[in-house]
């Protein structure tokens, strides 16, 4: 298909942002050296190289536990919930008023759109902190008291990385612990920026630290005596060593893992609104999403006319400079990840499915992976049943309303779910038999500070966001034990 | 020769407007040692009537932004209150005569509160609304929603009391006309310049200084008035008459709260009196 319209490019400067030649670990409020070797961060749009990112050593991590434990006992926990609300809005100020810059940077290291970034992941972040923020002086109406755990580590992916920070880091904070948080190691630096704004906001030393590696540091983290809970973003694989890992400790654990999101259109629904639905479930992100709804379950009789109008969409998709504000599509966030999309989706077509991209032009530096949608996929596929965290669509299709709950609910994962129809008493219905965390109606990938956020099965346990958010980061029972 | 000062007229707070009373009258406000602070406006019965207009417009908007916004705005006031703390602390020193740190007490308090308030905006909903396991094929959910117009008799408290009774109101949606107190009526005015540059929506709190037992009634028995918060009426006799009055449309009445400890964190009631709670029904089934 030509383009009717051509677009100019309309790049956002990334003037705003200065990025160091190398990054230390933050700890006790200070960025020192770590023990560990030193890592470069990538553009995965350009390959350029941003920084040396250091990593923390297990010896580091001791240091950031010990820090974060002072900073604790003597004086997170003691600090009156009003003071820490202080604290927790000084921050969600400070990331409004650098939004842009934040924004930028995330594109930069990540890959994904800036209209993405600018305005999904930022604002999300500044009013996450901005909302339980609140809640710091309120746990007493929470439902779940207001003694806090102690000494959370937490660990979280790159597809979000600051948004990730902030779902992990504010409610810990507002309910009086204290963190030691490491994002991803090719994600790191918008984690760092936030460090600097902590600094900003006179945070007290230690409550917040900061360490940046690969596996090996996550899991001195996790496995760490002295951490009291332990909340981990990422794939199924690691949510279960990480269980393993625990199991036998009085850790409490709060796990947010992989996905195979259904989403189901009836033949009633509005099309157009739906094809815009299903491509917003896959696209949005690269479909670096955990919830994305990467298992269209179409209703046989309008399966072609949902085809139709959806690769006509997914033609008009611009792939390209994640800073562009044009672009719908970024860059694919690692080479690792971009060879695991490549090799799922050369099994998809080995095993049968019928594979179509949306023809585009890919950049010739950089990770990239077309828009891609498979059809006459069978529950069988390992495009059906394995996550592969790009942005690529397996199509199955239904008769019945209990046929589609029979299919969406045949997968291990249970993390979200799309139901499109115009009829509400069938939206309810679906929703009570979708064994899924989050169900959006007539809508997909909505996320809010106020909502609970997390999956059924092997997708995790315990809620992230809302009221339910507080419960991971208080003492529930007599021993904090897990769940 | 030294400077010759220039004094601040103090008017009423309507509509996000600073009117004088239409009736064109004012009376005298003194300090704590009886020597004259300033002439104060003195409201009618149609300077009443007025904020109750500017209320019931501004309701719509006010109520229907999201919790989160309501949230920013009042967060904002505080944030505001807080860059003109040296002035709220002198007036409130020369009006009430107390001292420097009891001052500096009442205005962090001030704040603090509009920042706890602030917060509830979007957790109101999530403490007091609920989903009803009802005993059929029906989706039931519970949520509070604000009253409407709110009429309130400040107590004496020209800051702290004042922000106290507003903010629970405004930060649920709903929209006030807040009677200040008769003896320290400048505070609320100053506080009305606050709230006039917050993005506060003009309409949203109104402030009407003069008499109360001129003034009260006619907002009890004002029938686009949904509720009456009677905290700062002192005399139990006209509490009781503006209760009986409130009665002809209903109106949701909190009744007098004499010996208040403003300094105490308070309780959810000033918030949930002014709700309504709404539950919405709707069928399950393929």
């Amino acid at each position: 298909m030509s383009n009717v319209f051509e677009y100019a490019p309309a790049p956002e400067s990334r003037a705003i942002v200065d990025i160091k030649p190398s990054y230390g670990l933050f700890i006790d409020g200070e960025f020192v050296d770590g023990g560990g070797t030193a890592f470069k961060t990538v553009n995965p749009a350009t390959e350029e190289v941003l920084a040396e990112v250091a990593e923390a050593s297990d010896a580091d991590v001791d240091a950031a536990v010990r820090a974060a434990r002072r900073a604790y006992t003597r004086v997170w926990s003691r600090m009156s919930g009003a003071e820490r609300a202080k604290y927790l809005y000084r921050i969600a100020r400070i990331i409004q008023e650098r939004g842009r810059e934040l924004a930028v940077l995330e594109s930069i290291d990540n890959g994904k759109p800036i209209k993405e970034s600018r305005d999904v992941d930022v604002p999300i972040v500044a009013a996450h902190f901005f909302y339980y923020a609140g809640w710091a002086d309120k746990l007493k109406y929470s439902g779940y008291g207001d003694t806090p755990l102690g000494v959370a580590g937490q660990v979280i992916p790159w597809n979000f990385p600051l948004l990730m920070l902030a779902w992990k880091i504010a409610p810990a904070l507002a309910c009086g612990n204290t963190v030691v948080l490491k994002p991803a190691e090719t994600t790191p630096l918008t984690a760092l920026l936030f460090a600097e704004i902590c600094q900003q906001a006179d945070l007290p030393p230690g409550v917040v630290n900061i360490v940046t590696g690969a596996g090996d540091t996550g899991r001195a983290i996790v496995s760490h005596p002295d951490v009291d809970k332990v909340a981990f973003t990422g794939s199924t694989e690691v949510g279960k060593a990480i269980a393993r890992a625990v199991a036998g400790t009085d850790k409490k654990v709060t796990l947010e893992l992989g996905g195979k999101a259904a989403n189901i259109v009836f033949d009633d629904a509005p099309l157009d609104q739906a094809v815009e639905g299903i491509v917003n479930g896959i696209f949005f992100n690269q479909g670096h999403v955990c919830c994305a709804g990467s298992r269209l379950l179409v209703q046989e009789s309008v399966a072609d006319e949902v085809m139709t109008r959806l690769k006509r969409r997914m033609a008009t998709l611009r792939v390209g400079d994640p800073l562009d504000k044009n672009t719908d599509v970024g860059a694919i966030n690692s080479a690792e990840q971009l060879a695991k999309i490549r090799e799922l989706s050369e099994i998809g077509e080995a095993e049968g499915a019928e594979r179509w991209s949306a023809p585009c032009e890919l950049p010739s530096n950089g990770y990239w992976f077309a828009p891609t949608v498979f059809t006459g996929v069978s529950q069988a596929h390992r495009i059906a049943r394995e996550e592969i965290f790009g942005p690529v669509l397996s199509v199955l299709t239904f008769r019945t309303p209990s046929e589609a709950v029979e299919k969406a609910n045949n997968t291990p994962f249970g993390l979200s779910a799309g139901v499109w129809t115009d009829k509400g008493s069938r939206i309810l219905s679906m929703a009570n038999r979708l064994r899924a965390g989050v169900v959006w109606a007539n809508t997909f990938n909505k996320f809010d500070p106020t909502s609970p956020f997390g999956g059924y099965k092997e997708s995790g346990y315990g809620r992230e966001g809302g009221r339910h958010g507080l419960e991971a980061y208080l003492k529930t029972d007599e021993n904090g034990g897990t769940a | 020769m030294s400077r010759i000062d220039v004094r601040k007229t103090y008017k009423l707070y309507i509509g996000g407007q600073f009117p004088r009373s239409e009736s064109g009258r004012s009376y005298v406000v003194n300090d704590a040692k009886g020597r004259l602070l300033a002439n104060a406006a003195q409201a009618s019965r149609k300077d009443a009537r007025d904020a109750v207009v500017a209320a019931r417009a501004a309701f719509g908007g006010w109520s229907g932004r999201t919790a989160y916004n309501r949230a920013q705005v009042v967060y904002r006031i505080a944030e505001v209150l807080e860059g003109r703390r040296d002035q709220f602390e002198a007036e409130l020193r020369a009006s009430e005569g107390i001292t420097p740190a009891k001052a500096r007490s009442y205005v962090d308090a001030a704040i603090d509160r509009l920042v706890w308030y602030a917060g509830w905006a979007d957790k109101i909903t999530q403490v007091v609304g609920n989903a009803n396991p009802v005993a059929g094929p029906y989706f039931n959910l519970s949520t509070p929603e604000p009253s409407g117009v709110i009429a309130v008799v400040a107590p004496r408290g020209p800051l702290l009391g004042l922000v106290s009774v507003v903010a629970p109101l405004i930060i649920t949606g709903n929209t006030v006309v807040v009677i200040a107190s008769e003896q320290h009526p400048l505070t609320a005015i100053t506080l009305g310049e606050v709230m006039a540059t917050s993005d506060l929506p003009g309409g949203v709190v109104n402030v009407l200084t003069g008499s109360v037992a001129e003034i009260a009634p006619w907002l009890a028995s004002h029938m686009d008035v949904n509720g009456i918060d009677l905290t700062g009426v002192e005399d139990a006799q006209l509490a009781a008459d503006l209760e009986a009055a409130s009665a002809d449309n209903l109106k949701r009445v909190r009744r007098p709260a004499p010996g208040t400890d403003w300094l105490a964190e308070p309780g959810l009631d000033r918030m949930t009196r002014f709700l309504e709670t709404k539950t919405v029904w709707h069928p399950i089934g393929v």
